[in-house]
């Protein structure tokens, strides 16, 4: 398998994807707002679309579109006067039919938009991995240097803005982060299942963890073994890659809350 | 030049809907280290009280002043530890005591990388005040209600604050915690000269330590020590009326 270059570059953009996307998705899940990538998975499902519309590329085009998608999340549910819930699903509706209008004037319907929409081991480039490598570490050391704060929010907003704590700040960096999961996770797990990635492996942790720094940490453990793991099956057993690392981490989750069942009673 | 008041209120009113005034022209000074208890009853306006002096709501006239400086311009808020009722944890994970106490330390630390030796000092000297110092890494689940509660005072305690305000903090904790609580409190004040607000509808398990109670229904209907309150007002049927 590893003689294969796709296969190391699939690999290797999988690992990066599988630690990223559940440090990312554990500050959406600890805020009660788990769904947010489902909802930006739809809005960069409309930027792939209009990627191939205007013939740009399709990652760089999903990747402004998921970050308009969690601005206009953020702004809605902090001005617009929409709850949480009601802005995800204005944004989420709003993206996946602009995608569908989108795709249909482009006359994209075809196996390259699957590739995007599930997920594929053979699309990715060696541009595609230092593309990944590059946001990934920078996404991965803005949480590292943010985390306190972040955090913080996520324990207490309102306590956090008494004190001053630029809470609007830090909820954009949030929203803004997720976009950018969406939009690097996309060729290895797809823009449905993406998703997935984020929230399982830490609903896994929070099973087992002792406290927020060890349910990050088992997290991104998890979403790393995941993709490796579901990648080396959906190789040898021709399945799609994305449905196979988020069945692995669906896995995962049974197997925690096994585990915490089991120390429970004794 | 003396101290400025740690609270002043100056002919407030504010209505969270047009013509619908929670609070009527009200004037209220707290002197630095005071332990002041705001009563009164459920939707008397004291958490609206309580809401306009941390800046969350801004007041419809009249002006709010914390430490001399108008709040909401950020430095104020710095210098308040908040309680806030029913404090909870966002999200199902397990947090332990010293990550919720090392949350309150966020404003004078600074957002930016890890805790430096002497703020990690100040979150352990805080766990220590609460008296949970054996129990600072355990998951704050796993703790009673009033070990809980004690946590969340370390964590508005780990940000030294001047003015401490708590609201409702006695719900859903134990007649013996309530009672370790008002001890807490009180030699917070006495060897810290911290001032504390204590905003609950009931104040009997302060009672003894409090210097002032402050009664409010739409204003303010009693501003004294407790020993020249009237009799009436200590059933709390009549406060909750």
């Amino acid at each position: 398998m590893l003689e294969l270059e796709f296969m190391r570059l699939a690999l290797a953009t999988g690992a990066i994807v599988g630690v990223l996307a559940p440090a990312v998705g554990f500050f959406l899940v600890e805020r009660r707002a788990s769904l947010v990538g489902d909802g930006l998975g739809h809005v960069a499902f409309a930027g792939v679309a209009a990627g191939y519309l205007l013939g740009v590329s399709p990652v760089l085009t999903a990747l402004v579109a998921a970050v308009l998608g969690a601005l206009a999340i953020e702004w809605l549910r902090t001005r617009g006067g929409a709850a949480g819930d009601q802005a995800l699903a204005l944004v989420f509706y709003t993206g996946i039919a602009a995608g569908v209008v989108l795709v249909s004037s482009a006359g994209a319907l075809n196996v390259n938009l699957f590739q995007y929409l599930f997920g594929s081991i053979l699309t990715v480039t060696r541009n595609d991995l230092w593309t990944v490598l590059v946001l990934g570490a920078g996404a991965l050391a803005v949480i590292a240097a943010l985390y306190r704060a972040l955090v913080a929010v996520v324990l207490d907003e309102e306590g956090s803005r008494v004190a001053g704590v630029p809470i609007a700040f830090l909820n954009v960096v949030i929203a803004v982060l997720a976009a950018l999961t969406v939009a690097v996770s996309m060729r290895i797990v797809g823009i449905l299942l993406i998703a997935a990635l984020m929230v399982l492996p830490v609903i896994a942790a929070n099973r087992v963890a002792w406290s927020l720094a060890s349910t990050l940490g088992l997290a991104m453990a998890i979403g790393l073994a995941s993709a490796l793991a579901g990648l080396t099956i959906a190789y040898y057993a021709d399945l799609p890659p994305g449905g196979t690392i988020v069945l692995v981490a669906a896995g995962a989750f049974l197997v925690c809350a096994a585990a915490a069942e089991v120390v429970r009673g004794r | 030049m003396p101290d400025p008041p740690a609270v002043q209120l100056a002919d407030v009113s504010f209505a969270y809907r047009t013509g619908v005034r929670v609070l009527e022209n009200v004037s209220l000074e707290v002197a630095p280290g005071e332990f002041v208890a705001i009563a009164g009853p459920n939707g008397g306006g004291k958490t609206t009280l309580l809401r306009l002096i941390l800046g969350l709501e801004r007041p419809g006239s009249g002006t709010v002043r914390v430490f001399g400086e108008p709040v909401g311009a950020g430095r104020p808020g710095q210098r308040i530890g908040y309680l806030p009722q029913r404090a909870h944890l966002g999200g199902e994970a397990p947090v332990t005591v010293r990550e919720v106490v090392s949350a309150g330390r966020l404003a004078p630390a600074g957002m930016w990388g890890p805790l430096r030796r002497h703020d990690r000092d100040v979150v352990r000297q805080a766990i220590h005040t609460v008296g949970l110092g054996h129990r600072a890494d355990a998951p704050l689940r796993t703790l009673s209600g009033g070990m809980q509660q004690r946590a969340f005072i370390a964590k508005a305690l780990a940000s030294e604050p001047s003015l401490l305000v708590l609201d409702e903090p006695t719900t859903g904790v134990d007649a013996e915690s309530q009672e370790s609580l008002a001890g807490l409190l009180e030699s917070l004040r006495r060897d810290l000269g911290v001032t504390v607000l204590y905003v609950s509808h009931e104040f009997g398990a302060v009672e003894h330590v409090v210097g002032r109670i402050v009664l409010v229904r739409g204003r303010i209907v009693f501003d004294g020590p407790p020993g020249e309150l009237p009799g009436v007002w200590h059933d709390p049927s009549h406060v909750h009326a």
